[in-house]
């Protein structure tokens, strides 16, 4: 686990102009039993500060291993990873990461979930609960502070998750498909409050995501991944107007990106389930 | 929640006790149970005042109490240590998992002459049995709490530049308790079965000699009294490694 390093101040400014996080041709393979599958090929982006940037690509096209390199987790690549220009190895304490799954702590209420990194950098614990009330008011769950995860519904878990990682100060929201394993109604609903905080703290965000609406309502900018092995196909510019809400979706330039976007998934989107289908028949044949 | 609904699965467990002697006194007053192998329930309520009274079960109570808690101290410590460690040391546990697991279902109890050689007619004997045959089930839950550990929950450390420690007392050990408190438990049961045991065949100590003693003298009412004991300190350890998780784990 390497330790989190410090970036300097005039990186931090000079970064605001370009590319605050920089993703340079990587390539990541893994081996398996049937062979060396390169699962990311030559992907090369970048982040600018205080954008929402949202990464969009069918099942298998590698987005959820772009998600562990960029926070550190996955090791053993090609190319780099960079923010303020430093290149980073391993978890980074710019980076805040929110994952797919369920993943607050069930045996820590909402206020000592959000206050655990707090806890961990040693603040003192009236602080801590002063400024993890802070981040839980941000997330909408004001008077649940007392309440244990078990007692919540799963949009509302996701929210702590998100506070708490926010508590962190990163620099950086990375965030895998937060949403996906809530009904439509939250997650547009949870986009909003995920915009307000975006805009509110003007906090850098990179979504990893497969839903269209989701990347749309959400970002500046998406970057479409194709088919395994996963690269990037096209990096679409979303001129909506900002501040946004879910009302946005009904907007005819709302319908025209989702359709664009669409456009550029369906023949990678198709490609893979013809694979899937393959694979499927070749295991049946064995 | 209210009184009517918390007092509820107590109502009811006492219910069907209740329930069960009565049916139990019918059937043996009615000849359908022989009254010289099974006691009739009302004498066996009546044996409790007694034994109290004339055969000191309160100090064999807190004896054979004592040696279980003795010996669960024994299986949290060595047990848990010896979890944690197969946990990190990948070799030792595929060399090791399988013959802890065969030795919990080996009859230890068995081994008691051998236990009475090394350490003698004494409650250390009855205390060592008690700690290795209720050892495995700790060391295989303490593992399997540990392995189960959700990864994102591990991850979520790893994001937070957890050190090792941190991701071990602050992540890793409050995923794994309520899996090792499963173990903790069956460990004291274990523990309290052999104690028990140990005690009737060496006729030492507390509540297994007076059993022993009891069915010596064929008083069946106050065996199956003492038995009630017995029972009374699983009870115990039961309700107090209960409230120690909610204490720790409070969800």
């Amino acid at each position: 686990m390497s330790a989190p390093t410090a970036i300097s101040a005039d990186v931090r400014t000079s970064a605001q102009q370009v590319g605050f996080v920089g993703v340079e041709n990587i390539v990541k393979r893994f081996v398996t039993p049937e062979g060396t599958v390169c699962a990311v090929d030559d992907v090369s982006f970048d982040v600018r500060h205080g954008e929402f940037l949202s990464i969009i690509g069918p099942s298998g096209c590698g987005k959820s291993t772009l998600f562990n390199i960029i926070g550190g987790l996955l090791g053993d690549y090609e190319g780099r990873v960079t923010v303020g220009g430093e290149t980073i190895r391993g978890t980074h304490a710019a980076i805040g990461m929110v994952f797919q799954e369920e993943s607050t702590f069930p045996w820590r209420n909402v206020l000592e979930n959000v206050a655990f990194p707090l806890e961990i950098s040693g603040l003192p614990k009236a602080e801590r609960h002063e400024r993890a009330r802070h981040f839980i008011g941000l997330v909408g769950l004001d008077g649940f502070e007392r309440r244990h995860p078990a007692e919540l519904s799963g949009g509302m878990r996701q929210r702590v998750a998100i506070a708490r990682t926010l508590a962190a100060a990163p620099q950086i929201l990375l965030m895998d498909e937060p949403f996906a394993a809530l009904d439509e109604q939250t997650r547009l609903l949870l986009g909003d409050k995920v915009l307000q905080i975006q805009q509110s703290l003007k906090q850098t965000t990179l979504l990893i995501t497969h839903n269209i609406t989701e990347a749309v309502q959400l970002s500046d900018r998406i970057l479409v991944m194709t088919y395994r092995p996963g690269r990037v196909k096209r990096i679409v510019d979303i001129e909506l107007p900002r501040p946004r809400t879910s009302e946005i979706v009904s907007s005819t330039a709302f319908g025209h990106h989702v359709a664009e976007i669409w456009n550029d998934l369906r023949e990678e989107a198709s490609r893979g389930m013809r694979d899937e289908e393959a694979h499927a028949r070749h295991r049946g044949a064995l | 929640m209210s009184v009517a609904t918390r007092m509820a699965p107590a109502t009811l467990g006492l219910g069907t006790l209740v329930v069960v002697g009565a049916a139990l006194e019918a059937l043996i007053r009615g000849g359908a149970i022989n009254r010289y192998i099974v006691p009739l329930p009302s004498q066996v309520l009546l044996a409790f005042e007694r034994i109290v009274v004339e055969e000191n079960v309160v100090h064999r109570f807190l004896l054979t109490t004592a040696e279980t808690l003795v010996a669960g101290a024994l299986i949290t410590i060595v047990g848990v240590a010896l979890g944690l460690l197969l946990n990190r040391v990948h070799l030792l546990r595929a060399a090791c998992e399988t013959w802890v697991a065969a030795f919990a279902s080996a009859p230890i109890v068995l081994m008691y002459p051998l236990f009475l050689v090394i350490f003698g007619r004494s409650a250390v004997t009855i205390v060592m049995m008690g700690f290795v045959a209720a050892l495995p089930p700790v060391i295989l839950k303490t593992l399997e709490g540990l392995a189960a550990t959700r990864s994102v929950l591990v991850n979520v450390g790893r994001s937070f530049n957890l050190t090792p420690a941190q991701m071990f007392w602050k992540i890793m050990l409050p995923a794994a308790l309520p899996t090792m408190f499963v173990g903790l438990r069956l460990g004291l049961i274990f523990a309290m079965i052999n104690i028990v045991g140990v005690e009737f065949l060496i006729n030492f100590g507390g509540l297994g000699q007076l059993i022993n003693e009891l069915a010596e003298r064929y008083d069946l009412p106050g065996t199956y009294a003492a038995i009630g004991f017995v029972v009374l300190v699983s009870v115990l350890f039961f309700y107090v490694t209960e409230r120690i998780e909610r204490w720790l784990r409070p969800a």
